[in-house]
């Protein structure tokens, strides 16, 4: 390690390379991703463990596992869990670990920001955790849904801290997300390798740069809903208030103005895996790559379109549902299309059956069932029927589990020896897909019966004699296949983890830039950027095709490269507004000590903006091949 | 190979299809088995999508599978595949097939929307209004209030116009009509019919808080002279109940005793007497009602004295106190008072 730079702030900025303060106070895009992803990880499990208790209610007609409460508690925190603690901060692991690598950079634009944005996840995910310390019994665990509808949330109707905890928790992570999103479209639209134009991106880098401007447009809407909630609870704001000429359904639809692109932010990124992995393990190019990029940014500008499709039975009348009956169907063009690209990508190629295949082509059988199921909501009057049965329940598990999470894993086992330097043990990989593949469609599948047999969702028992009982029961067997399939998956990475780091570079005969490096890559990525001539440049440089040069080395880079110095202030930063948030809960609780708290936290994070802009530049100065 | 395939498989799976969708006529609670216009028109285009989707999904399936053992990686290949980078005329023909499809979901989609959304004229006029967690249905050109048991004529459309007390609820009768929601400070208007009579299930659909799961209903439809008869009775009920027998009469007056005795008439309504409380179910008509607790219990004796005595071990949290303070001869006396209104 060579000498660190001068430092000219008052507080001095950390320098470790290894222990746990590294960790803390580390800027480096790829230890953010792996952070990002074992924290995203164990939210996963704790969504799953909930799943599982739900599952094991509904077992059968009127079984007293747990009470109406708890249920009510657990399907709400299950959905926020997997959706803002689980998938999205996964997806965004890989987002951290893999943009700056694929377009040849050296970190994000902003890599303290990058820090922070973890934290305040982290912190966020906490916090909203929090209640089940208190207990479900008087509602401090949030129980109205993961949607939060109004008037449901007032403080009339949920007495308990459970709002309380979910809004401000919620703007919590929206803050880290919402900062996230604009450095990956700073750091995508500047720092692309030399020659990489945007028609020449990886397509995972379309969709990241696709889905951070769905973040940006698509937060602020629920950034405004959850605070106006939070008004309403903590000092008696009248928003939704009815009595008081507020509107209930003002609030759905600001809600879903950001909940249907959220949608798009959880699959837009996992297509982007998978449209980088089946290119791979099937020796093909991508194929229609151009109309691959249009198909997925205008899914990004219809997400915005379609927000009223999930409040058909409102009452908006027919003209307007069917505006937006008309709008929803219209995703289907460009999503379906993506589903033929794919095929085609794979037509005519060598399919390799490698775990990561396996998750890629069962990502394709899943999520095209779970995009008819949507197509069939599509229709208002037929809405009328499913809207809030089982089968709305069916769609959204085979676009979110059959959808993201198979793509998760299925990038989980393509990047992991980039990663962490070691293959993933593919005899496990092997029994991981097919257990979670068959436990998948024996848990989920049956939900379609059970929607068109009415069984509305959200309920925590039911009587005997619709005949729901053969399917709840399959389905929770089908859990079990699932989490074993969960389970092996966590034993391989425990034995993969033991073994010794001699992953290849490139083990899969990779395509893009970042196979072009050590596994794991060196702290400062490329010693040398290349310039780039063409999409998939890696694999023409290795396999050309006629005379042009696709990938070429400059001079290698004289003297030793900057990287930006470690801080303890992206931390520190994220630790205010939590401190502020908990100074509102207290507001509720009318607590004396209320708005001291908040004022503590608004200092807190003043004084981490001071540190953060006077800390000094910092960094450290590495010469390449020094290690890593 | 590839239409083979699919065939064969679509071949087997539209009849599996049609089984589930006969197998379901009998549950009560399906929208597969729709018994008026309403769930008719919205069911046919479940039903249309239905099969597109299945066709669809079978089709791709197969392709998928075809593909991908077709093109398996064999040992002993050498090379490496021809990159290519697209093709136009596909990625045209299938852009325009699927936008094909979705014009011939289009227009019945608009149809539908405009065709079940105004109630035909000559319809009878009720008010559905949701509460955590029963519903209330008040008849207004008939001037009749009663819970949880909606009685309409059979073959006459019934316009419905619907709100709520608190939170936002769902009406929902699968087998007459799609769900409106039922919300506060706001009144939605739709309509329904039931073709025969009938006993047809509903279930709030909107999560409403603890006993969402215990919010049920029942639509009883009946021939119109029997609606008749029945509207004439139960008007004739607003004089308050007859001649009671002993049992029932001490029941009464418990009934009607504020704290600490059965306190009941501070929420609870029966017509022609003094309860006239409007936090609880109008209980004028209770005794001729098939279930109590909004659907979730049969209305018979032990259920009812069950409920009335700890209404929390049916309906969590439920604003319904616990009556387990008074005496076995009181809780008898109020149930055989409750028995006796019909």
């Amino acid at each position: 390690m060579a000498t660190a730079a001068k430092t000219l702030g008052i507080l001095p900025r950390p320098t470790a390379a290894t222990g746990f303060w590294s960790w803390v106070a580390t800027v480096d895009h790829k230890r953010i991703g792996i952070l990002y992803g074992v924290t995203a990880f164990f939210f996963f499990l704790v969504g799953g463990i909930e799943a599982w208790l739900m599952r094991l209610q509904l077992a059968r007609p009127g079984l007293e596992l747990v009470t109406a409460k708890t249920f009510n508690a657990l399907f709400t925190m299950h959905a926020t869990t997997m959706i803002f603690l689980g998938v999205m901060p996964l997806l965004a692991a890989f987002m951290n670990y893999l943009l700056p690598l694929l377009i040849g950079a050296r970190d994000v634009a902003f890599p303290r920001l990058n820090a922070f944005s973890y934290w305040i996840y982290l912190f966020g995910g906490i916090f909203i955790n929090v209640g089940w310390l208190m207990g479900t019994a008087a509602g401090h665990v949030p129980d109205s849904g993961w949607f939060g509808y109004a008037n449901l949330t007032s403080v009339e109707f949920s007495g308990g801290l459970g709002p309380d905890f979910w809004t401000l928790g919620l703007l919590l992570l929206g803050i880290g997300t919402l900062v996230s999103g604009f450095n990956f479209i700073v750091t995508i639209l500047n720092m692309r390798a030399p020659g990489m134009s945007l028609m020449k991106m990886p397509i995972f880098v379309w969709t990241i740069l696709v889905t951070s401007a769905i973040i940006i447009f698509a937060f602020p809407s629920v950034t405004v809903a959850l605070i106006m909630l939070m008004f309403d609870r903590a000092f008696a704001a009248n928003f939704f208030e009815v009595a008081a000429g507020g509107s209930v359904v003002f609030y759905q639809h600001l809600f879903w103005t950001f909940g249907h692109p959220e949608v798009y932010i959880l699959i837009l990124p996992a297509m982007g895996i998978v449209s980088e992995v089946l290119p791979v393990h099937a020796r093909k190019m991508l194929f229609g790559y151009s109309v691959m990029v249009f198909s997925t940014a205008l899914i990004g500008f219809m997400g915005f379109t379609v927000w009223s499709h999930h409040m058909f039975t409102v009452g908006m009348g027919p003209v307007v549902n069917s505006i937006f009956s008309l709008t929803t169907m219209a995703i289907a063009v460009p999503t379906g299309v993506k589903i033929f690209n794919w095929l085609s990508t794979m037509w005519g190629g060598q399919i390799r059956f490698t775990t990561a295949m396996l998750f890629a082509i069962g990502f394709i059988a899943c999520f095209t069932i779970g995009g008819l199921s949507g197509f069939m909501h599509a229709s208002a009057p037929s809405d009328a029927q499913q809207h809030d049965t089982y089968f709305v329940v069916a769609h959204i598990h085979y676009v979110l589990i059959g959808g993201s999470i198979f793509a998760i894993f299925s990038g989980i086992y393509h990047w992991f020896p980039k990663v962490f330097g070691r293959l993933l043990d593919e005899r496990l990989g092997q029994w991981n897909f097919w257990l979670v593949f068959a436990g998948f469609h024996t848990f989920a599948f049956p939900f379609h019966f059970l929607g068109l047999l009415g069984m509305p969702r959200r309920i925590y028992t039911y009587a005997p004699g619709l005949g729901w009982e053969f399917w709840n029961l399959l389905s929770t067997i089908g859990v079990f296949v699932l989490a074993a399939g969960i389970l092996v998956f966590i034993a391989n990475v425990v034995v993969t983890m033991r073994k010794p780091m001699d992953a290849p570079a490139d083990p899969w005969d990779g395509r893009t830039l970042e196979w072009t490096l050590p596994s794991p890559p060196p702290v400062y990525n490329f010693a040398v950027v290349p310039r780039v001539h063409l999409r998939d440049a890696f694999w023409f440089h290795k396999h050309p095709e006629g005379k042009e040069q696709a990938l070429e080395y400059g001079e290698p880079h004289p003297g030793p490269i900057h990287l930006p110095g470690q801080s303890l202030m992206p931390v520190l930063l994220a630790l205010g507004p939590t401190v502020a948030a908990t100074g509102v809960l207290f507001v509720r609780m009318r607590e004396s000590f209320a708005v001291p708290v908040i004022v503590a936290g608004f200092v807190i994070a003043l004084l981490a903006l001071w540190g953060w802009a006077f800390e000094g530049e910092g960094g450290t100065l590495i010469e390449p091949g020094e290690g890593s | 190979m590839r239409t083979r395939l699919g065939g064969a498989v679509r071949a087997a799976l539209l009849p599996l299809v049609g089984a589930l969708l006969a197998g379901c006529s009998t549950l009560p609670q399906t929208p597969l088995d729709p018994k008026g216009p309403v769930a008719q028109t919205q069911t046919g285009l479940l039903l249309y999508t239905l099969y597109v989707a299945v066709g669809i999904g079978v089709g791709v399936t197969a392709a998928l599978l075809y593909v991908v053992f077709r093109f398996r990686a064999r040992p002993g290949q050498v090379g490496v595949p021809l990159q290519i980078r697209g093709n136009h005329t596909l990625e045209i023909i299938w852009t325009i097939i699927p936008i094909l499809i979705l014009i011939s979901v289009a227009f019945p989609t608009v149809e539908a929307a405009i065709s079940t959304s105004a109630p035909p004229s000559g319809a009878l006029t009720v008010r559905a209004t949701g509460y955590r967690w029963w519903f209330a249905f008040e008849y207004p050109e008939l001037g009749i209030v009663t819970a949880n048991e909606l009685r309409i004529p059979a073959g006459r459309p019934v316009r419905l116009e619907i709100t709520s007390n608190d939170v936002i609820h769902s009406f929902w009768v699968p087998k007459l009509a799609g769900k409106t929601d039922m919300i506060p400070g706001r009144i939605n208007v739709t309509w329904m019919q039931a073709d025969e009579p009938d006993v047809y299930l509903g279930q709030c659909a909107e999560f409403c808080g603890d006993s969402h799961a215990n919010m049920r209903f029942r639509v009883v439809a009946m021939s119109q002279a029997d609606f008749d008869a029945w509207v004439t009775h139960r008007q004739a009920m607003k004089q308050g109940p007859g001649q009671l027998a002993e049992a029932a009469a001490a029941g009464k007056a418990l009934f009607e005793s504020p704290a600490p005795g059965g306190n009941c008439l501070s929420c609870h309504t029966v017509d022609g007497t003094p309860a006239q409380g409007k936090v609880g179910p109008n209980l004028t008509d209770v005794g001729q009602r098939s279930t109590i607790a909004a659907g979730i219990l049969e209305n018979d004796y032990e259920s009812l004295k069950a409920w009335v005595k700890n209404p929390t071990d049916f309906k969590p949290g439920t604003t319904m106190p616990s009556h387990a303070r008074l005496s076995e001869k009181d809780l008898d006396a109020i149930v055989q008072y409750l028995q006796s209104l019909k």
